[in-house]
Formats: C-alpha cells, structure tokens, sequence
C-alpha cells in the first residue's frame, strides 16, 4: 500500500514511506511536520493549502502524493529563503495584511507565483491569481495593499 | 458631550474585582498582563497590549500578556458583542492605573519625592538622577487584594495613558501567523490519536444504519468509538482517518427524527411558524399623518463560514482532570458546561485558548471541544479532532433568519410622527452557558445525552432579535412587537451584529422609503430626524466623501444601471456610529463600485486595528448582502460546502475609502459589528437609486433582481 516517495520540500529532499494515494497536505503537515500548510476544505475550493510545484501553485488537499515524486514543493515557510518570497512575506508584514491569518499562507503562494512570472501584472492578473483564494475576514482590501506594496520594493531593486 | 456622564461598572470588573486577578510580576522582569479577551482573528491583542503597556509605562518587552486561560486569567463571559474594548480594554486599563499608582506612591516614598515628580519610562520610576522600577519594588507593594469595584468612580478616562503617542503596537501575532503557523490546528500533543466524527447534514441528523464491522475494518481506523449516536474514528494516520470517513459517509443514510419545515421564502417561513408575542414596547403617543407607508424586510440564515472547520485538542491530565485546548469565544464558559457534560468538576477542567480560523460569533468551536474532551475523558488519552467542512456547515450553528415589518406615517412636513415595527425571529444566541442547560452539540447525542436546551433570546437594551429595532432618530412615538419562533429549520446562533444586520437594513431602507414617498432627500430626511451631533457628523463625512448631491445626479441623468445609496447606524444604539455611502452598477448582477464610510467609534486606541476591523466588516457585510444565504432541503442542510455557499470572490472587491474620526477622552467602542447593517442597507438604497426597484430581502442575487425586474414589468 505505502511506498518511498521522494521529493524536495523547501530545499530538503524529503524521502518518505507514503500511501501514494494520500493527499499532500496531510503529508507536508504530518509526515514533514511543515504545519504552515493549512487544511480548509479539502476540496480544492478555497486556497488555504496552496503550495508551489515546481514553481506552479497547486492545492494540496487535491494533489495526490504520487504526483509530486522528484518534484520541487514550496510552503510559505520556504518564502524567506526566496529572492521574491521574501519580498512578499516582508510586504503583508509591513501592511498587516490579515485578520486570523488562516488563508495568508495559501495566498503568499500565489502571489510569489504570479510575480516570479509577471513582475508588473495587471489587475486582471492579480485577480485570475487569487481567484482561486478565500478570505472570510475582508481583509482583501489589505491583501491587495500587500501585493502592491511587493509589486513596488521588487520594481525598485 | 458624555465627558460628564458616569459609566457604569464594567461586567469584567464586577466578576473579577481584584487587582491580582488582572496584573502579577511575571519572569525576568516583566508584568504579566492577564485578560478574557481572547485572540479571534480580530487582533484584540495589540490593542490591549497596547492599552496595558502605556498605561503602566513599560516597554513592549517588559509585558506578558496571556488570555484565554481559565487556571490564570480573569473570567470575561464571552470575547463577543464588539465588547473587547469597551468592557475588556477599559477593565484593563482601570486596573493598570490602580497598579501603576501603588507603585508610584511606593517610589515617591523611596525616592523621597512627591508622585507628581516623578517620570515613568521603561517600567522605572525617576526622580533627577535617581530610580527605581516595579519590580524593585515587589516585595514591598502589597496591591493584589486591592478592589477595584469599589475604586471605580464611573468617571472617563483615556484608555491609551499618558503616552498616548507612541506608535507601534503591530500585531505580535502575526509575525508567526504570515508565512507560519501558530493556530490550533497546528498543536500536537504526545500520543495523540486524530478524530473525525461521523455527523449528517443536519445538528440532529442520526442513524440506524452505522454498519460498525465495516468502520473497524475502514484502513488506518485504530478504533471506532461509540457512544448513543455519538460515534468516532480514530487513529495515529490523520490522512487515512479522513480517508475512512469520507468512505463511511457513502454508505451511512442519515434521517431526522423530526421533519423540517420545507425551504420557502424567509417571509413566508417565518409567518408560517409558531411564534410567542411579547408584551409590546410602547414609546410616546403615535399620530397619524398624511402619508403612511408599510413594508417588509427580510434577511435569510447566513453561514459563519470560517476558512477552516473548528478543531480541538484535549488530554487527560491524570485520573480526573484535562486538558482542552480550543479556539472558543469563552473559555470559562465551555470548561463550565464541559464539567456539566462530563459530570466533573470544573476545577478539573483547564480550557486553553489557542488562535483558531476567523470567527464572527458562536460557530462549531465550544461542539468541538466537547467531542475532543469527551473522547479523551472516555479514552484516557490525547486527541485531536478536526472538524470536516460538511460538518462546520450543516451541524455548526448559522445565524438567524429575521423578518421585519415596518409601519409609519408622516405629517405634512414630512416629519415620522409614528413609527411601528414588528420582528419576526428565533434566538440570535444559544452559546454554551447562555441560558439554561448544556449548548453543546455532541451532548445531545451521547449514550446519556441531554435535550437541547429551549431557545432563549437576549432582551433589550442589548437584544437579540431586536437588537437596533428602536431607530437611532428622534421620533415622538415608538410601537415595537417581538414575535419568537423557537423551531427553527437550521440549528441558530449567534453570528457577527445578531438582529442588528436585519433590523438597521429594514430601518435605513424604509428611512430612504419614506423619503423618496415624501419627495425629500434620504441624507435631509436622516437630519432632520438626528440630534446626536455625532451621528449627524458620521452621516454628513460620509456624505461629502461621496460629493453625494452632484454624484448622486450625475448618476441618475447618466441612467447606466449605476447608483448611490446610503445607510448610518448607531451599533446597539449605544455604541459606535457609522455612515456609508454605496455605489452600485447594476448589470447582470450588483456589482459595487465604491464605498466610503465614516466612523465613530470613541478615542481610537489602536488605527490600524481599528481599520482592519471596518474594512473587515464592510466586505463581509457586502458578501452576506450579495451572495449568502444557508438552504435546506428535507434531510438537513444543502449548504455544505463552498460549492453551495459562495462568498465574495477577490474581482468583486469595491474601492473603498474611510474616515476615523477619534474622540480622545470619549470611550472607546467596540467596532467589529458596526458595518454590518448600514451596509445591507446602502446597498438596497443604491440599488432602488439604480433601478427603481426596491429590494426588501436579502440577499441581493442576480436571480432574485432579475424576478422583481420581470415582475415589475
């Protein structure tokens, strides 16, 4: 039933005896013990659990552990070792861009996505991005000061 | 201005009057700060950091600030009602005074000087080039039975001290929470066995049908415990547990013992149900004028709807106590009714509170410590138990549906000269340890399981269904009727402004009603009924943010389906004020623009926290308005998951801009529940501006504007 599945979880190479079937967010929470991966749904719906796959942000409750073999897998936990990570980690401190803070994770995830490919994306693009979020508290309002403020410091260095 | 008026005792003080129940020396030169208050995802914590630290003269690092711990802090009811500030904050505040003066007193007679020399900085008190700090003094100050019921004069104070200042105060919180963790779901405690329990679509949902062999056999299921219909699977592998109960939910066929009442408009639903008619409230003698105008409102049941299910933990801590942690609104409150479920004492029982998801009111949070605790008394070991979402949704309570009626006449002025309302409502609050009996979902369904309490609703001032029924105008007579409904198709409870959402949206929609019926403009209209120079303030800044005159004209020539409306509301009538103006476009769906509002909610203790709360309220109010309503079919709930509940998406998100006006010296209010209401309202007003169709009930879905555009037609 389990096998050795073996991937890179920001920057370590994990090699772990997993059910291939099981979802990777229980595994990066509990198997990794990377708790900053948030379940919410489970169904894929509302963005809490986004983490990066090779660079593409994916929701973890719907990605099977089969899939990310010999693949690269972000969390928010590994923005601070990212040139544009950090930048967006820094941008929803300085902006206190959150209210429980329990869909921010998912939301960094996208964020620093859509800005490693798009460094001055349009309104259109930072909406198509976050789509894919829910954020229960209203603090979109700040979210987007957040992405603004990221957009401006990485347009400056 | 209320500078002269006497405040009466805060609730906090009275149930903890002594000043060692709110301050204590703590570690390496710190004091440690104790409060009920706790963390909901409002960020309370920094104002009342904020509010401690200033107030005794420390530097941020010299606090220990820890609440929500029913072994350490004071009891402070429920962290509830936008009661954080005006209760929590100013208890606190009221108590480091106290404690700050014991101690200067101490360090004027050290220092040989008097109080008024001295300069407090950094926990330390100084006289020219001499010293001496609160913890030097320790041993020698003897403050902690000091009463502070009895200390209290009921006289204004800023709750920010005499630094008032100083900035900062970002909260501490997140730094752990933005690209982190530090919520409850993330505890993990030895030994721990994860649990899902197997619930239906409904709060009284069961089953004949468990099939226990095949959940024993369910892969990663270590053990299947059950107990009447409370039944749980357990195990250390939490992906194989969620695994099994999703497979268990295929074949499980869940019925209610008691049919409900089918799904039909909220109007004729709530009509159609037994109500108890209260004793009216009778204000004034009424008149009858030239114009009078009747109408109904309705709001539906609405989904707390927080991005994550509750969870819980809890631990036997040897033979008789434990050990839950949980994301409650009331700490002391749930280790009570949990010491009643599990017929232990509640000196057994330590409830810890952890940050959990966001949380605007009595959501699964207190149910949930219940199933954690129970299963960890029963099976003397560590548990977890995360809630699914289906779970959340259709067994967690949902805010009340309200129906209000509204009747008045006017005189040839255009002045009210009567004003009748009627409520049509169950409870707004069936929070564990509100009322008689245990609120506590999965103690109703044990093998000894008790009966779910009988509804109880909170009574004016406050009020729960009435909450803000009385109009915050000066009107010469008032006729106010409370029908209550205790059956109730969905489980309800206390969600974010109780009946404040219904009852201020019918208000401020009619208040528009009658202005357009009389031919007056809905801000003169407001005015002319207002003499509370601060709401008239809030009404006229929000005003002229809009350029509401030529705005509101440019929009009506332009007739492009856009329109601009506006909302004021006074929160509980005794809280803060708020003015909204809406601007709606109105194509396929109500699109909104622009909102800008205005507020007052007293001496401003902490501006970004204070903003965040508004913005918060604005954009959950405008999706509550839009979008959310809970349906049902004859099983139980059909809202169940984000599929069939959506809320406002990130392209749907107004401009908006807004005004805080501070008041220092005035009290600081509470300002998480103030949007809610005048925003329903704006937004029905700048619709009607629109269209010139009056929506009356909630929400405003493309499928419900586009059946009163055909009707009209």
């Amino acid at each position: 039933m389990s096998e050795i599945i073996s991937f890179e979880l920001n920057g370590v190479s994990q090699n772990q005896n997993l059910d291939p079937n099981a979802k990777l967010l229980y595994t990066i929470r509990n198997e990794c013990d990377s708790k900053e991966v948030r379940f919410g749904c489970g169904a894929g719906n509302c963005g809490a659990c986004t983490v990066l796959i090779d660079g593409l942000p994916e929701q973890s409750c719907t990605v099977p552990n089969w899939s990310v073999a010999n693949k690269k897998v972000t969390t928010a936990a590994g923005l601070k070792e990212d040139a544009i990570g950090k930048v967006v980690l820094q941008a929803f401190m300085q902006e206190q861009a959150a209210q429980c803070g329990y869909c921010i994770n998912g939301i960094l995830m996208s964020v620093t996505a859509l800005l490693k490919t798009h460094p001055k994306p349009s309104q259109d693009q930072i909406n198509n991005s976050l789509n894919r979020h829910l954020c229960r508290c209203g603090t979109h309002l700040r979210i987007i000061r957040a992405i603004n403020h990221a957009i401006q410091t990485l347009s400056k260095s | 201005m209320s500078l002269a008026t006497k405040h009466a005792l805060p609730t906090s003080l009275q149930a903890n009057p002594l000043l060692g129940s709110w301050i204590q020396f703590g570690e390496n030169n710190t004091l440690r700060v104790m409060s009920g208050k706790v963390e909901i995802g409002q960020g309370i914590q920094a104002s009342l950091k904020k509010i401690a630290t200033l107030q005794l003269g420390l530097d941020p690092g010299q606090l220990d600030f820890i609440a929500g711990d029913t072994q350490i802090c004071p009891d402070e009811w429920y962290t509830a009602g936008s009661q954080s500030i005006e209760v929590g904050g100013h208890s606190l505040a009221f108590a480091c005074q106290h404690f700050r003066h014991f101690f200067e007193t101490a360090a004027a007679q050290a220092l040989s000087c008097k109080v008024s020399d001295l300069v407090l900085a950094g926990g330390s008190f100084s006289f020219h080039d001499k010293s001496i700090s609160y913890f030097d003094l320790e041993k020698s100050v003897d403050y902690k039975q000091f009463k502070l019921d009895e200390a209290w004069t009921g006289d204004s104070f800023s709750l920010k001290g005499e630094t008032a200042s100083v900035e900062g105060f970002a909260r501490e919180d997140l730094q752990e929470k933005i690209g982190g963790t530090g919520f409850i779901q993330d505890l993990v405690l030895p030994n721990m066995l994860h649990a899902r329990i197997l619930r239906g679509p409904h709060a009284h949902a069961i089953t004949d049908d468990w099939q226990l062999e095949k959940l024993k056999a369910l892969s990663g299921v270590e053990q299947v415990f059950v107990s009447g219909q409370f039944v749980a699977l357990l195990g250390v592998n939490e992906s194989a547990i969620v695994n099994a109960y999703e497979k268990a939910q295929t074949w499980i066929t869940w019925r209610i013992k008691n049919p409900l009442p089918p799904e039909q408009e909220i109007e004729n639903l709530l009509l159609s149900l037994p109500a108890v008619t209260s004793e009216p409230i009778i204000e004034g003698a009424a008149k009858e004028g030239s114009i009078s105008h009747k109408a109904r409102y309705s709001r539906p049941y609405i989904a707390h709807a927080s991005i994550s299910p509750s969870c819980a933990l809890a631990m036997p801590t040897d033979d008789q106590s434990i050990t839950v942690w949980s994301h409650t609104q009331g700490p002391h409150k749930l280790r009570d009714q949990l010491a009643l479920a599990l017929k232990m004492s509640s000196e057994n029982i330590r409830v810890i509170h952890v940050s959990g998801p966001g949380c605007y009111g009595h959501n699964g949070a207190d149910d949930v410590a219940f199933d954690a605790a129970f299963l960890a008394h029963q099976l003397r070991r560590p548990v977890r138990v995360q809630w699914m979402r289906s779970d959340e949704m259709a067994a967690g309570p949902v805010g009340a549906a309200s129906l209000v009626e509204l009747d008045a006449s006017l005189d040839d002025s255009g002045a009210i000269v009567r004003w009748d309302a009627s409520v049509w409502s169950h409870t707004h609050i069936a929070r564990p340890g509100w009322g008689q009996g245990i609120n506590l979902l999965g103690a109703w369904s044990t093998a000894q399981p008790v009966p779910q309490p009988e509804p109880v609703d909170m009574f004016l001032p406050a009020g729960g269904g009435l909450r803000n029924i009385k109009p915050y105008y000066d009107l010469p007579s008032l006729h106010v009727k409370h029908h209550f409904i205790s059956q109730s198709p969905v489980r309800v409870s206390a969600l974010r402004s109780l009946g404040a959402y219904a009852n201020t949206f019918a208000i401020e929609s009619f208040m528009d009603e009658l202005a357009q019926l009389s031919g007056q403009d809905p801000i003169e209209f407001r005015l002319k009924h207002q003499n509370d120079q601060r709401a008239r303030e809030v009404i006229e800044k929000a005003a002229k943010m809009a350029n509401w005159n030529t705005y509101r004209q440019e929009l009506a020539a332009a007739q492009d389906g856009r329109g601009l409306g506006i909302g004021f509301g006074r929160y509980k009538n005794k809280s803060a004020y708020c003015a909204v103006v809406i601007e709606v476009e109105v194509a396929e769906a109500v699109r909104v623009n622009k909102v800008w509002m205005a507020v007052d909610a007293g001496e401003i203790v902490h501006f970004d926290a204070l903003l965040n709360q508004v913005e918060g309220g604005i954009i959950q109010a405008l999706s509550w308005s839009l979008k959310e309503a809970v349906h049902w079919n004859e099983s139980g709930s059909t809202s169940v998951s984000w599929d069939d509940y959506p809320i406002l998406n990130f392209d749907e998100i107004p401009a908006v801009e807004i005004e805080l006006i501070d008041r220092p010296g005035e009290p600081g209010l509470g300002s998480g529940e103030l949007a809610a209401g005048p925003i329903g309202a704006a937004l029905a007003n700048a619709v009607t501006h629109a269209l010139q169709i009056r929506p009356r009930h909630l929400p405003f879905t493309s499928d419900r504007l586009s059946k009163m555009i055909m009707d009209a037609d």
